[in-house]
């Protein structure tokens, strides 16, 4: 291994290697949603119980995945800045934080939007869709309290512990249409056992949801890029950049 | 190196007292959060007397029957041990289907019916083609002849 890196710890360092791989990631987003999509909406089957309706699965599942996902990498950004104080831990921690809301809310929608010609209604208040709509919570949340704090190493630092506590939750989004009755139906694609759908309706879904992991990927780090300008304003490498 | 292995061990140590604090509550939850009862559950009385519940499990096959308005139906749910009729007045909705999935929400009447205000489907993490499920339940009456090889078609 020869690279060092500890030296894309530093924000200035960061910077330019964030900028050079933002393209490439946005181009992976479509590259993989395009096919995701045309694979979803025109190659799937119909299902055999719900119809058509079904095919709200290959946005709302990777919306649901990536909402809980991105919360645990938000945190682990949060604890190592706690750890190491290294200041580019907490940037990303902020920068992930608006897309883990957003895709918390797609999930939450489509999910209500689901539900009604499937369940019968828009919202029950089962373990499942109120433990997702705590995680909303916990996003705008951290995203509040960093904004309350005017010195960003000490937002950082409460909104680390506030991104920890939060994580909890996760674990319990995720079990809990095993641990509790609820009207939310079980997994259909986990690591312990085969999926339960026929084999393109899995492959647009997986499709999708690489497509959200890439697209999370590349809004995070033009976002961190942002955040880094901002914050470093008065460093040297920021104004000789700017040409000030 | 010092100080930095000290505040990793107090997060680490922090995170596990959490853990184990929402372990306990959830765990003293666990009989709360359910989001219905099951059949056997209100057969053995064990729900809130005298107030509004769910009961989930599914419509038995044969029980679904429509009254003269068209709007009250009246079936059985069940759980495969216990069945607890319910009478529901009001949309059903598209998913509701003999031999599936459902939850009601109402009130269980001194004569031991369930008269349900709410009624909604709920169905299984299962998605296949039609014809797939056509298979599967075709292959399911030939098993009691014989061992017959699902076809590979649909969910595994």
């Amino acid at each position: 291994m020869a690279i060092d890196w500890f030296r894309f710890g530093s924000p200035q360092a960061f910077f330019p290697v964030a900028g050079k791989m933002v393209p490439w990631f946005a181009f992976l987003a479509v590259a993989f949603a395009l096919p995701g999509l045309y694979l979803g909406f025109f190659v799937a089957p119909t299902d055999a119980t719900q119809g058509e309706s079904y095919r709200i699965i290959f946005i709302h599942v990777p919306a649901a995945w990536m909402s809980m996902f991105l919360y645990l990498v938000m945190a682990g950004w949060a604890g190592l800045g706690l750890v190491l104080n290294t200041r580019l831990s907490g940037m990303m921690a902020s920068a992930i934080a608006p897309t883990g809301a957003m895709f918390t809310f797609v999930a939450l929608w489509s999910g209500a939007l689901w539900g009604k010609p499937t369940w019968g209604t828009w919202w029950v208040w089962d373990a499942r869709l109120t433990s997702e709509l705590i995680l909303l919570f916990l996003y705008l949340g951290f995203i509040a309290l960093k904004a309350a704090f005017a010195d960003p190493q000490r937002a950082d630092r409460a909104g680390a512990i506030l991104a920890l506590l939060g994580a909890v939750n996760v674990p319990i989004i995720y079990f809990s249409v095993q641990w509790w009755n609820t009207l939310h139906q079980g997994a259909s694609v986990s690591l312990t056992r085969a999926p339960s759908m026929a084999a393109t309706m899995l492959a647009a879904m997986l499709l999708m949801a690489l497509a959200a992991w890439m697209y999370s990927i590349a809004v995070a780090l033009a976002r961190v890029r942002s955040i880094i300008l901002e914050r470093e304003r008065d460093m040297a490498w920021v104004r000789m950049s700017a040409g000030t | 190196m010092k100080p930095r292995h000290k505040r990793l061990a107090a997060i680490v140590a922090g995170l596990a007292l959490i853990v184990i604090a929402a372990a306990l509550v959830l765990n003293a939850f666990r009989g709360n959060v359910v989001f219905f009862f099951s059949p056997s559950e209100v057969a053995a009385k064990a729900v809130p007397a005298d107030s509004t519940f769910r009961m989930g499990g599914l419509v038995e096959e044969g029980s679904l029957k429509r009254g003269a308005d068209g709007l009250t139906v009246q079936f059985m749910v069940t759980d495969t041990a216990q069945r607890i009729p319910v009478v529901y007045s009001g949309i059903l909705p598209d998913l509701f289907k003999e031999g599936k999935g459902v939850v009601a929400q109402g009130r269980l009447g001194p004569d031991g019916v369930f008269r349900a205000s709410q009624v909604l489907a709920k169905h299984d993490e299962n998605y296949m083609p039609p014809e797939a499920a056509h298979a599967l339940s075709k292959a399911e009456a030939e098993k009691a002849a014989q061992s017959v090889v699902v076809p590979a078609a649909g969910s595994r």
